[in-house]
């Protein structure tokens, strides 16, 4: 078992004809993801073949649905059209939303996140910007590389995608249930503490890693949540603990504003919750390392 | 990207919000005319985005086009907690009546638009909080929904905004609301919102700040950016269409993906303290698929830079192939070379992930002896930090 992605998972693509789209989507039936169409309404009733994979393109991410009974989107769309993209899957109801897309606007973002409410959140999204979701021998919707660690009993959640790799990389040897990469957008559908409850209920899951980054101040409500709710061992990771305040640090979300957002602060607050923290990745790992073993 | 006080001057006018009438100079002679143009008293206030400008004397109340000419020129050129004055902005005097404190900003908490009001205006909203927090209201506003009239009644009830100026705040409200969702803002912050002696409500301060993700469908908001703050190794990596952030050290940072990034600075920055305090110099983020060129490019950015004594290239290959990664490092010093621009510092490579054997074998192979391969993160920082303490 897994959270959220699972072997059983059908996955579309939303732009999957598109560069960025069909390489991933090359990748991802790499990876054993059973991907069972895409979306294009310019190209909807032609098939695109994958190394001898011929898959269907659809008008629509309804009409997706109704034809393979699809319960996963991967949104690769360019930020213009990701909000209408967004939009689409709520509207069909689909379970979850996996949008990688970098440099949406974040009212676009907000928008997209009030409109879910307000229909009863029935679609999980997951991003954006963000490297989408692994379950390592099972299923991977989104560009984390399949190859790096097999599964295992570890779940992790995090704001960086290549942080995600790394750490996955170092505790191989372990594997991983699920890895979320949530994205580091001001704005984001799933947060660390969505992560933690589903690792939290996941029989399969005994461990959580949870990497986060300045700015914000996820992270600490992350803490409070896990002192209250969480009982499996949790090891943290803040990236950013010598960056100046007022610049951006590549996410569109990485930024210390006057005292807030800082890698201390959100240290402090998860250390004080009962996580160990980390102050490298290597020393993350160890630190994971022990609570295994 | 956030703007100065006449931009967003400028940019309530446009959207039909009450302002003062104002201008913004350069020059003394500049301020003169400006001066001239609105006669009467004027006041003069440094142009800089940092706070505290008015206890600094960074704001100063002049009467006449010739007052106004020497207050420009005892402000320009002003240094204000490190920001030296490029602009002053003139604008007409008011005859402030009370005080009011307007904001829209993005909530990340609830991933939605929170508005802040208060009647107590004209001072840090922090410091009301803390002081006085009934009478700050805050107000969550659904990013789809917006603000109408209804969610602008209700702000103002909220406030306790007096009954004398309650429509022209409501109408204040849905406009800035307009502008805030037209410019694509994440923060607008107007302090004071001031009720003057003939009673209207006027915006006399403008902070504002704009989305960079949104500048594709704001093409008008290029003109915005301060060309005189923007560091030259910066702009030539946005050229290139690199992340680059220009830090203070020794130390050069290349990798890819944001948070590995940072990361890196962290993990140079600790080793540094065993070795002669050496700093990163640099954030760039070459990002996911990079190719060979790409690398090229971002070395060559870093190398750019006269602080950096030596550099870390640390890449973990999602997506990343490491080998076009090692190449790129290859053609890079190439192209160097083949400039004239022979390259002396030392480059330490940390290769992992996607395609790693085959890049460690290119730049083994390569057997350039200002490169130099450590297996893993920490050991690869050490060595950097190492290597920029004795070029220093």
């Amino acid at each position: 078992m897994a959270i959220w992605l699972t072997k059983d998972s059908k996955v579309i693509v939303q732009g999957m004809t598109g560069s960025e789209g069909s390489k991933h989507t090359r990748r991802m039936l790499a990876a054993g993801t059973n991907v069972v169409g895409g979306v294009n309404p310019r190209k909807a009733g032609t098939t695109v073949d994958f190394d001898g994979t011929e898959l269907p393109v659809f008008a629509s991410v309804g009409e997706a649905i109704k034809e393979t009974g699809a319960d996963v989107s991967v949104i690769f769309v360019p930020p213009a059209f990701t909000k209408a993209a967004v939009i689409e899957a709520i509207d069909a109801e689909i379970p979850l939303a996996v949008v990688i897309t970098e440099g949406v606007p974040v009212q676009d973002s907000a928008h997209f996140w009030a409109y879910n409410s307000d229909r009863g959140q029935k679609t999980r999204i997951i991003g954006p910007n963000c490297p989408g979701i692994a379950s390592p021998g099972a299923s991977n919707a989104g560009i984390i590389p399949a190859d790096i660690t097999p599964g295992g009993r570890i779940g992790l959640v995090s704001k960086s995608g290549t942080l995600t790799y790394q750490l996955m990389y170092e505790l191989r040897d372990f594997g991983f249930s699920t890895a979320v990469g949530i994205g580091g957008d001001p704005i984001i559908g799933t947060t660390h503490i969505d992560a933690l409850k589903a690792f939290q209920d996941d029989p399969d899951t005994d461990a959580i890693v949870m990497i986060g980054e300045i700015g914000g101040d996820a992270e600490e409500r992350a803490a409070e949540f896990i002192k209250a709710n969480v009982t499996k061992p949790v090891v943290g990771y803040i990236a950013g603990f010598t960056a100046p305040p007022g610049k951006t640090m590549g996410h569109a979300g990485a930024i210390i504003s006057g005292s807030a957002g800082t890698a201390d602060a959100k240290k402090e607050a998860l250390e004080a919750a009962g996580v160990k923290v980390g102050k490298t990745p290597s020393e993350t790992a160890r630190l994971m390392r022990e609570v295994m073993s | 990207m956030d703007l100065f006080e006449y931009q967003g001057r400028d940019l309530f006018e446009r959207h039909g919000l009450p302002v003062l009438g104002g201008g913004v100079a350069e020059t003394p002679q500049e301020a003169r005319a400006i001066a001239e143009r609105l006669g009467g008293k004027v006041v003069v206030k440094a142009q800089v985005k940092v706070g505290g400008r008015g206890k600094a004397g960074g704001v100063k109340l002049a009467d006449g086009a010739d007052e106004a000419q020497a207050r420009a020129t005892d402000i320009l050129g002003m240094d204000i907690k490190g920001h030296t004055v490029h602009k002053v902005m003139l604008a007409e005097t008011a005859d402030i009546k009370e005080e009011y404190y307007f904001s829209y900003l993005l909530d990340r908490a609830n991933r939605t638009f929170l508005c802040i009001a208060s009647v107590a205006g004209g001072m840090e909203i922090e410091t009301v909080a803390e002081e006085d927090p009934d009478r700050v209201a805050k107000v969550a506003i659904d990013a789809v929904k917006g603000v109408d009239e209804a969610k602008a009644r209700e702000i103002v009830t909220q406030a306790q905004f007096p009954a004398e100026v309650a429509d022209q705040v409501v109408d204040i409200a849905v406009k800035l609301w307009q502008a805030f969702v037209a410019e694509d803002a994440t923060l607008v912050e107007v302090n004071p919102l001031a009720k003057v002696g003939d009673g209207r409500v006027l915006l006399l301060d403008a902070k504002i700040t704009l989305d960079e993700n949104a500048a594709f469908r704001h093409p008008d908001h290029e003109a915005l950016i301060d060309q005189s703050a923007v560091d030259p190794l910066e702009q030539a990596a946005k050229a290139k269409n690199l992340n680059y952030v220009k830090l203070d050290g020794e130390v050069g940072i290349i990798g890819n993906g944001a948070g590995l990034v940072m990361s890196t600075l962290d993990v140079v920055a600790y080793a540094g303290e065993q070795h002669g305090n050496v700093k990163p110099a640099n954030f760039l983020d070459i990002g996911g698929g990079a190719s060979a060129q790409v690398m090229a490019n971002g070395l060559e950015i870093v190398l750019g830079d006269p602080a950096v004594k030596s550099v870390f290239v640390n890449v973990f290959g999602g997506i990343t192939a490491c080998d076009e990664v090692a190449n790129g490092i290859i053609q890079a010093l190439a192209l160097l070379g083949e400039r004239g621009e022979t390259v002396t510092k030392p480059l330490v490579v940390r290769l992992d992930g996607n395609n790693a054997e085959a890049g460690r074998a290119i730049l083994d192979g390569a057997n350039n002896p200002l490169v130099e391969r450590v297996d893993t993160m920490d050991g690869a920082a050490a060595r950097a930090a190492e290597l920029a303490a004795a070029g220093k």
